[in-house]
């Protein structure tokens, strides 16, 4: 397939339903609007159904019905939104039930703005519903990697029978650059044998649930759901390692931000500073060892993020006090400069040169 | 050989209730089951089972079940009934988690006239909690949370969800019935029947709302129960068919 220039938004759409999604149950928020607006008119060509609902919280349930009947299916939003989603979230993990989650993140808290930003991030992938429950969360930089990482992101919640969630900004969303639908690479999925289809001749009923009454019970299905995370974490790690070759300073960033951080680099080469990107594209299962292992090669990191300092926590960990770990970020939908970035690094670097 | 003049319907399944004595929970569950065993759609059911008294719901049908957050059962039946557009659907709620929690999902799952069934069993309590006041306590009927008595002018009136969604254009079939007595209990099943006929025909949303009681909560015996809702419940929430097109009257 030759390359075609789409829109961030509608390549969401335009992968989904090439990657045979045939659900999409959403309510519209701005800026992902373009998103159910494209799966409004596409689905219906290919043979998929597209469901506006009440709201984000009718939506998310109405995937975890689809999910539970073993539809690939799909919702987006943004923040606000989000939040909404963020019990039928808890659900559909202690229930397995596979689906992906696309936010494209506005600045918050509360009703916040409509501009790009990244500060979701600890709702993301710490949970942000109830309970003990891990989904990988991805962060594509390009209008390609959104698609190939949304593609992906399908087989994932299959393989696993868990939710995936794809994060963008309103930058990436609404960005157009050249496209080509690629197909992930082939994963063993396990037959939907579990789906409640109606028990048509199986011979034994199928439950979609995660209530589990008796306390000895429900620490068990957390046992089992611990493992199949512990083979998450092990198996889905992704990540960028960009001029890393011992530099002064390595710079974490992901998502719209790593290519802003890219021009910082080139503008720090001119100047003769060294500087390297390590950049997470799984946010979880995030790739502590990568930042503890560069630690040996560098002075100091920075994290550099459209939040107040999310991201930054992972970093340590990772960096696990073996060099200092600095922070800068921009929020509320203003989007870091280059040069304030420069500057930054200049400052931290006096210091610890 | 004695005759087998009753037993258990194939629509449920082999376990015992957990339901309180004298709760009628236990008499919805047969009804509903008998009539899709009698229907012949066991095999293709798919129910929904809510959250309160109810939410075990999911081990007695004997038919595949999802077990959905409280008050969404409407928006999890309409996922399921949209990738099975040909099985029979069916939400079981109770009134904290249709009239209260979930208002939104069941008024626009009726608004679209998704092609399920509902069955609304209100019992004007909170009961899986422990006797709280639901949306449907009546004015001056004591729970947990209004000790003195509903006060109008505090919690407002109890809301009547049958006729509410019936000024709606998208459900099909809509009756409230009560298991009183043995021949309300015909009743009920008829109107059940109904409503799995009115969503196999394509009709639309059809919901049954069954008045029920909570001796437990009401703080009543079994049988005093009972009459307390036909002299309190009935004339608040009057019995009969709310909406039906001429076809399944």
């Amino acid at each position: 397939m030759a390359k075609v220039l789409m829109k961030g938004n509608e390549a969401i759409g335009a992968a989904a339903i090439k990657a045979g999604c045939k659900f999409f149950f959403g309510y519209p928020i701005t800026p992902q609007s373009e998103l159910p607006e494209y799966m409004a008119r596409e689905m219906p060509k290919a043979g998929a159904t597209f469901l506006q609902a009440e709201s984000e919280v009718a939506a998310i349930n109405m995937v975890y019905g689809a999910a539970g009947a073993g539809a690939r299916v799909m919702t987006s939003s943004s923040s606000p939104g989000i939040s909404l989603k963020q019990e039928g979230i808890s659900y559909i993990a202690g229930s397995e039930l596979p689906c992906v989650i696309v936010n494209i993140i506005r600045g918050g808290p509360g009703l916040g703005g409509i501009q790009p930003a990244q500060s979701d991030y600890l709702q993301a992938t710490k949970g942000g519903g109830h309970g003990d429950y891990k989904m990988v969360v991805l962060a594509p930089a390009s209008v390609q990697e959104l698609t190939d990482l949304l593609m992906e992101g399908f087989d994932i919640a299959d393989q696993y029978r868990n939710p995936v969630m794809i994060i963008g900004d309103g930058m990436l969303g609404q960005m157009m650059e050249p496209v080509e639908l690629r197909e992930p690479k082939k994963r063993n999925l396990p037959p939907k044998d579990w789906a409640t289809t109606g028990t048509g001749g199986r011979g034994h009923t199928n439950v979609i649930n995660s209530l589990f009454i008796d306390p000895a019970e429900c620490e068990k299905h957390n046992l089992k759901l611990k493992a199949k995370f512990d083979e998450m974490e092990k198996n889905e790690k992704k990540y960028e390692i960009y001029n890393c070759d011992n530099p002064d300073i390595i710079l974490a960033a992901y998502g719209t931000t790593s290519r802003i951080v890219k021009t910082v680099i080139d503008k720090c080469k001119d100047e003769g500073i060294n500087v390297g990107l390590i950049r997470p594209i799984s946010l979880w299962p995030f790739p502590y060892e990568v930042f503890e292992e560069y630690a040996d090669r560098t002075n100091a990191f920075l994290s550099v993020e459209m939040s107040m300092g999310q991201m930054v926590e992972d970093v340590k960990l990772g960096v696990n006090g073996k060099k200092p770990v600095y922070f800068y970020g921009r929020t509320g939908g203003m989007v870091p400069v280059p040069d304030d970035i420069v500057a930054e690094i200049k400052k931290i670097l006096g210091g610890a040169k | 050989m004695a005759e087998m003049v009753f037993q258990r319907t194939k629509g449920l399944q082999n376990r015992p209730f957990h339901y309180c004595p004298g709760c009628t929970h236990g008499i919805i569950h047969r009804l509903v089951a008998e009539v899709l065993e009698e229907l012949d759609v066991l095999e293709k059911a798919i129910g929904v089972a809510p959250v309160g008294c109810s939410v075990f719901a999911y081990d007695y049908f004997n038919c595949d079940m999802q077990e959905a957050a409280h008050g969404r059962a409407p928006a999890v039946a309409t996922g399921i009934k949209r990738v099975h557009p040909d099985k029979v659907v069916f939400t079981y709620q109770g009134d904290g988690d249709l009239a209260s929690i979930g208002t939104a999902e069941i008024v626009h799952a009726a608004m679209r006239g998704e092609k399920i069934t509902t069955i609304f069993v209100n019992n004007a309590i909170y009961g899986m909690t422990g006797g709280q006041m639901a949306p449907t306590t009546l004015v001056g009927q004591k729970a947990t949370t209004s000790p003195f008595g509903r006060d109008k002018n505090h919690a407002g009136s109890p809301i009547r969800m049958s006729e509410m969604l019936a000024t709606l254009e998208g459900p099909a079939y809509i009756e409230r019935v009560t298991v009183t007595t043995p021949a309300h209990i015909r009743k009920a099943k008829k109107a059940i029947r109904k409503a799995f006929e009115a969503q196999i025909q394509g009709k639309g949303f059809s919901m049954i709302e069954v008045l029920s009681t909570c001796p437990t909560n009401w703080g009543l015996s079994p049988v005093e129960a009972l009459r307390w809702l036909e002299e309190n419940m009935i004339p608040y929430y009057p019995l009969g068919v709310y909406k039906a097109p001429e076809e399944v009257k």
